[in-house]
């Protein structure tokens, strides 16, 4: 018997990125810490030199970590990794690809390498997740080839309202597109600079054609359930974790919490003595300057 | 018929779809008290060893052996699979162990070595679309468990009594004929199951 088999097509990186859904992926810089992450239950690891926090702290140029490191927790785990490359920087992306991490995230907590253009994603065989604002944006990612998308929020922040009104922007899009006649939809497409088939398919689905995680400020178990609610599929922890307290409690309360946002007593038992939560950043006081969320268009 | 999908994590959404489909009434169960009154449970995939301290931590174990000693069927795929099975390579991470098989997790690789295929399945005319995302694959079956599917003469469908698992991804396809044949051929309904 001959046997078929294709590898990379569409289905198969949007498939994998649906296996994320109800779950947490949390950033870590050391083995040791992915080990903590996967044994507190999350569904993957983002592999990074430096959490968001840190990048923002430290300030300069960030970029795709070492490759050294990347495979250094690709092989402390049994669960997906993921790893950061540069906005546009696709031979970043390429490097990463053949490092063998199982999703890309083209992020702009990195320094962005490219003003103008995004990673064409389609040329790829590993899925990649990128960042959005609002639902034109989120179109335009998933048209260049995106298998997941998440909210950019304001990262390194520990304040959720960034991830909060993208979110409900996102959500209130889908909604109003859903609401329009058909003859509607190519000038809708026209004002949000986004492909038509897309706008199309949301307008029949009512959702978008991946899905949309949660990112960008995330620090409490309240606040993964709150991004559940207003129908992000999953959520990102990125500087939230182990720039608390008590980082294996709190992974353990985010996870469940990110199970059972809908059940609040659950949620009381576990948001309790978690010790302190990271510090934060409000963002009302960063400069324009000092925000990520608008690198990347 | 009242189908739950265990909905700790993964895509448990996209199995409720396709159950609804078939005319189920779907329950998602995140909690053992969930899985009261229903004929069948289906296990997304999703990240097994997420889903399994999720189900320790949740008291599932015990209460999902219960429910299928007391007549009730799983279908079980990709992440659930390896839940099902007694035995996991290289693994000590928490599971049911009600099918008597050997899992190996990631058999085929990482990501970027996920693939589709059409596979003849046992009893169906035509092959089925089947995704293999960083799929396990059942090394070795134990007594009385049928095999329905092999890809490279590794098996990735398998069936024992009122259990079904699958290395691949049914739910991911529009193709609802193993929903249809665990619905119609492995869950038995009370009434049914009372009479034997």
């Amino acid at each position: 018997m001959t046997m078929i088999a294709e590898t990379g097509t569409l289905q198969i990186k949007t498939g994998f990125a649906e296996m994320f859904k109800g779950g947490v992926i949390m950033d870590v810089v050391t083995p040791d810490q992915a080990r903590i992450a996967e044994d507190a239950g999350a569904t993957a690891v983002m592999a990074l030199e430096r959490v968001p926090a840190d990048i923002r702290r430290d300030g300069g140029v960030a970029r795709m970590s070492d490759p050294d490191m990347i495979v250094g927790i690709v092989e402390a785990v049994s669960i997906p990794v993921m790893a950061k490359c540069r906005i546009g920087h696709f031979v970043e992306a390429q490097i990463l690809q053949s490092l063998g991490v199982d999703f890309i995230d083209e992020s702009e907590v990195l320094t962005p390498a490219d003003n103008a253009y995004h990673v064409n994603k389609h040329d790829f065989k590993v899925p990649f997740v990128c960042g959005s604002r609002n639902l034109g944006e989120a179109l335009r990612r998933i048209g260049e080839g995106a298998a997941m998308i998440r909210t950019k929020g304001e990262p390194g922040t520990g304040d959720v309202v960034e991830a909060v009104t993208h979110a409900r922007l996102i959500m209130g899009e889908i909604r109003k597109i859903q609401g329009m006649r058909e003859d509607e939809l190519m000038a809708a497409a026209r004002d949000m600079a986004a492909p038509f088939e897309l706008v199309r398919f949301v307008w029949a689905n009512g959702k978008l054609p991946v899905p949309n995680f949660a990112a960008g400020g995330i620090a409490t178990p309240a606040d993964a359930a709150l991004m559940m609610h207003l129908g992000m599929d999953g959520v990102f922890v990125g500087s939230g974790i182990f720039k608390s307290g008590d980082p294996v409690k709190r992974a353990q309360a985010i996870v469940k919490a990110t199970t059972h946002y809908n059940d609040p007593d659950v949620l009381a038992q576990v948001s309790r003595n978690l010790g302190e939560a990271m510090v934060g950043i409000q963002v009302v006081a960063l400069t324009p300057e000092e925000k990520m969320a608008v690198r990347g268009w | 018929m009242n189908i739950g999908v265990l909905a700790l994590q993964g895509a448990f959404r996209e199995h409720r779809i396709m159950l609804e489909s078939l005319g189920c009434i779907v329950t998602e169960v995140r909690l053992p008290k969930h899985l009261e009154g229903l004929d069948g449970v289906i296990f997304p995939g999703g990240e097994s060893t997420t889903i399994g301290k999720l189900m320790v931590h949740y008291d599932f174990i015990a209460a999902l052996r219960d429910y299928h000693a007391n007549g009730g069927a799983i279908f079980a795929t990709c992440a659930g699979a390896i839940l099902l099975a007694t035995d996991i390579v290289g693994s000590d991470q928490p599971r049911l162990g009600l099918l008597e098989m050997r899992v190996k997790r990631n058999a085929f690789g990482r990501q970027v070595d996920s693939f589709e295929t059409p596979l003849e399945v046992k009893g169906l005319s035509q092959t089925f679309p089947a995704l293999f995302i960083r799929a396990p694959i059942l090394e070795s079956v134990g007594e009385g468990v049928e095999v329905l599917a092999t890809f490279d003469s590794q098996i990735v469908l398998a069936r024992k009594g009122r259990l079904l698992a699958s290395s691949f991804h049914p739910e991911l396809t529009a193709d609802t004929r193993l929903h249809k044949f665990f619905l119609e051929q492995v869950v038995q309904p009370k009434a049914v199951s009372a009479l034997a």
